[in-house]
């Protein structure tokens, strides 16, 4: 397949695999910030095939890892209340609540319905003039622009039956919050070229001369990620912290302009909790004021739910790149994706869900 | 008997003749009365006449062919359909619980005979549907060289099924001495796969319109009997057949994995996957060795077989891109890895659940 084929070329690999190895003089580590990125980085084996000096630990970027517990017991509330129609993206049907999730509340006879697009729940809320129609806006920058157009459309046809539960989460303040940990052990950054390629990366020169961490803009097929590993591995060797592009066929400086401005026109920062790791302060997306009428938190009033989460799991320290999924004691034995006590077992872009599904008998060698 | 002169002359209120409803299923066709009666008439029986189902009783009484003399097993199979939209392209309702049941029936290497169909028609379901879906069951049992023998219709209120669910049962005779079954798989055994995969699952998705994609992909349910049978003539000695349908390939290898007690490693590259299904995977975010199939048939050969088997394969009308995709090993047992294009291992492991389109 064309634009998919070259970026997965086994020789190129082999080129790109044996430059790392004649790259590396000692231990980095490397954090990979998608969710994409890690499940293409096992399914290829791609760590597999790396020197063993270069470590990749995986980021934080799996939106329906980090959508809070307490976000979640508010969707599941709405989603089982009578009138309403509740829409949502598959993979957030499966994540668990505190007590249930999206599927369970389908079957006790919620309807809740999965959308491909935010611009479908708007359609739904056009159709069913007499429901209440939600829609549970998650994600990073990346699904930011569609899920605010849903707002303004929402807007324009003057929809009073549509509004968006939001919970959406920045990279740079992740980034910022990984960095400045104690614990911290993340020395490059592999970043998330689907975010890039609507914000740009200009806020990110500021972080990789504050940390002095190299940052390089990162694609996903296995070519994109061994590119942008080794431009990380060889500003590392080089005593380099600077910000490089290795995405460059989708992503520019200055990013998507249009989409950038359409989001600060509906959104602003705010503080956010991240599952497993707490609140970063001005890490997420809320709505302005002058868009509340479409905030479903107070339309719905479950602003008093508020929720604890396991104690079991770490996905909080996975997240962080402190520890691997391996480290868990209930990884795949009483944590699975049948029974995924934390989400990072439950999207397919969680790390625990990846080394599950791709890597789960190494584990046992 | 002649009253009518001291009847009062009616020129009030008259009954109404009843509505034929020849355009629709309503409740009335699911009574066992009058309005079944003219559904099996009009519309079941044109199509699958045969002489256990024109006999009109509630059982069909069948004889095997030459019993006397015939020795083995018999193979039986039954399967419930449910599939929106009824009709997609490259097929519907009908001819997938056709083709579901006969490929089911034969995977133990039996041959085929006799199929019983059971219809619940949702209420409003329009006859000309109904008619459609029927006539492709008949096509779709001529094909594979089959008879069905019994049925039986029930009709639901609105709202409580999905225009029409069908569930049929199939019988087939395994001739003695074959001994093909999920646990036969040995190390050393070739992996086959009959051709394209993903291309059921894809043609399905994309026809329910909700994805916003178009695809002129089509489904690939078919009949595989007839290849099944020149593949055995080709590799008698065949340990395991299947055919992935829900959860795909890999879950389908798992299960084989698992029954054997061996190891499949799988070549990434040797997989037949057309472009435009793993171009619409790429895009949705699905693995389309996790994709349904409705026509596909793996087939577990020992080596020295597994040329013939190919190349017997390779010429039947459902095989043309048949291929040799991995191999059976030892360890590790009960594992399916796939060596990538990359040269690394992973681990194929079975589906979780419901496929999910990713979020971005």
């Amino acid at each position: 397949m064309r634009y998919v084929d070259e970026f997965r070329d086994a020789e190129l690999a082999k080129g790109l695999l044996s430059q790392i190895h004649k790259t590396v003089t000692r231990n980095w580590v490397v954090m990979e910030i998608c969710g994409g990125q890690t499940h293409a980085i096992m399914r290829y084996g791609l760590d597999e095939l790396l020197p063993p000096q270069a470590e990749l630990v995986h980021g934080p970027g799996c939106p329906v890892c980090v959508t809070s517990l307490e976000l979640i017991d508010k969707a599941l509330e709405i989603a089982s209340r009578p009138n309403v129609i509740f829409t949502s993206f598959g993979d957030m049907l499966r994540v668990p609540g505190s007590k249930k999730d999206l599927f369970s509340v389908r079957a006790s006879g919620g309807d809740v319905r999965v959308v491909y697009s935010p611009l479908d729940a708007v359609k739904i809320a056009q159709d069913n003039p007499e429901k209440e129609v939600v829609f549970f806006a998650i994600g990073f920058e990346t699904t930011a622009p569609p899920n605010v157009m849903s707002v303004l459309q929402a807007k324009a046809l003057g929809l009073t039956n549509y509004s968006v539960l939001v919970s959406h989460v920045r990279v740079p303040p992740a980034m910022n919050a990984i960095l400045s940990s104690p614990h911290n052990r993340v020395q490059g950054f592999l970043a998330a070229g689907h975010v890039n390629t609507v914000m740009g990366y200009w806020e990110y020169p500021e972080i990789a001369q504050k940390y002095k961490v190299p940052i390089v803009v990162t694609g996903f097929e296995p070519i994109d990620l061994l590119r942008g590993l080794l431009m990380v591995l060889q500003q590392l060797e080089n005593k380099q912290y600077d910000v490089q592009n290795a995405y460059s066929r989708v992503v520019s400086y200055e990013g998507n302009k249009a989409a950038q401005e359409m989001i600060n026109r509906v959104f602003e920062p705010v503080d956010r909790q991240w599952r497993g790791i707490g609140s970063i302060p001005q890490s997420g997306w809320g709505l302005r004021e002058t868009f509340k009428e479409f905030n479903a938190e107070t339309r719905f009033e479950v602003a008093h739910i508020q929720t604890r989460e396991s104690e079991i799991c770490i996905a909080g320290q996975i997240l962080r790149g402190l520890k691997k999924p391996y480290d868990c004691p209930a990884f795949g034995t009483q944590c699975t994706p049948r029974n995924p006590l934390g989400a990072t077992m439950v999207s397919s872009e969680g790390a625990c869900a990846a080394y599950y599904q791709y890597a789960r008998y190494r584990g046992e060698e | 008997m002649n009253n009518e002169n001291h009847l009062p002359t009616l020129e009030g209120p008259v009954c109404p003749v009843p509505l034929q409803h020849a355009d629709q299923v309503v409740m009335g066709h699911g009574s066992g009365g009058k309005m079944t009666m003219e559904l099996i008439r009009d519309i079941f029986m044109p199509r699958f006449k045969c002489d256990p189902l024109a006999a009109g009783n509630d059982f069909a009484a069948v004889g095997l062919p030459n019993l006397a003399t015939l020795k083995g097993q018999l193979s039986i199979s039954t399967d419930a359909h449910s599939v929106a939209p009824l009709i997609f392209p490259g097929g519907d309702i009908g001819k997938l619980a056709v083709c579901g049941t006969v490929n089911d029936v034969c995977m133990s290497g039996a041959l085929p005979l006799y199929l019983t169909a059971s219809f619940i028609l949702e209420e409003g379901l329009s006859m000309t549907v109904l008619e459609n879906i029927v006539q492709s069951m008949r096509a779709a049992a001529e094909e594979a060289g089959v008879q069905i023998i019994a049925g039986d219709t029930k009709v639901v209120e609105r709202g409580k099924a999905d225009g029409v669910f069908i569930t049929t049962t199939g019988i087939g005779w395994i001739p003695d001495g074959r001994r093909i079954g999920g646990a036969e798989a040995q190390p050393g055994d070739k992996v086959l796969v009959s051709g394209y995969l993903g291309d059921h699952g894809i043609a399905v998705l994309a026809a329910r319109g909700e994805l916003g994609f178009e695809t002129a992909v089509q489904s690939d349910v078919a009949p595989l009997n007839h290849m099944i049978h020149t593949l055995l003539t080709a590799a008698p000695h065949t340990h395991v057949m299947r055919d992935p349908t829900r959860g795909g390939l890999a879950t389908t290898l798992n299960e084989i994995a698992h029954q054997s007690q061996v190891g499949i490693v799988l070549q990434e590259t040797s997989i037949p996957i057309r472009p435009a299904v793993q171009a619409a995977c790429e895009m949705l975010g699905f693995d389309p060795l996790y994709v349904a199939n409705e026509g596909k048939l793996i087939a577990i050969v020992p080596p020295d077989e597994a040329k013939d088997a190919l190349e017997s394969m390779q010429r039947s009308k459902y095989g043309e891109k048949a291929a040799i995709i991995g191999e059976v090993t030892s360890t590790p047992i009960k594992r399916v890895l796939l060596h990538t294009t990359m040269g690394s291992n992973r681990i194929l492991d079975v589906m979780a659940g419901e496929m999910l389109p990713r979020i971005c």
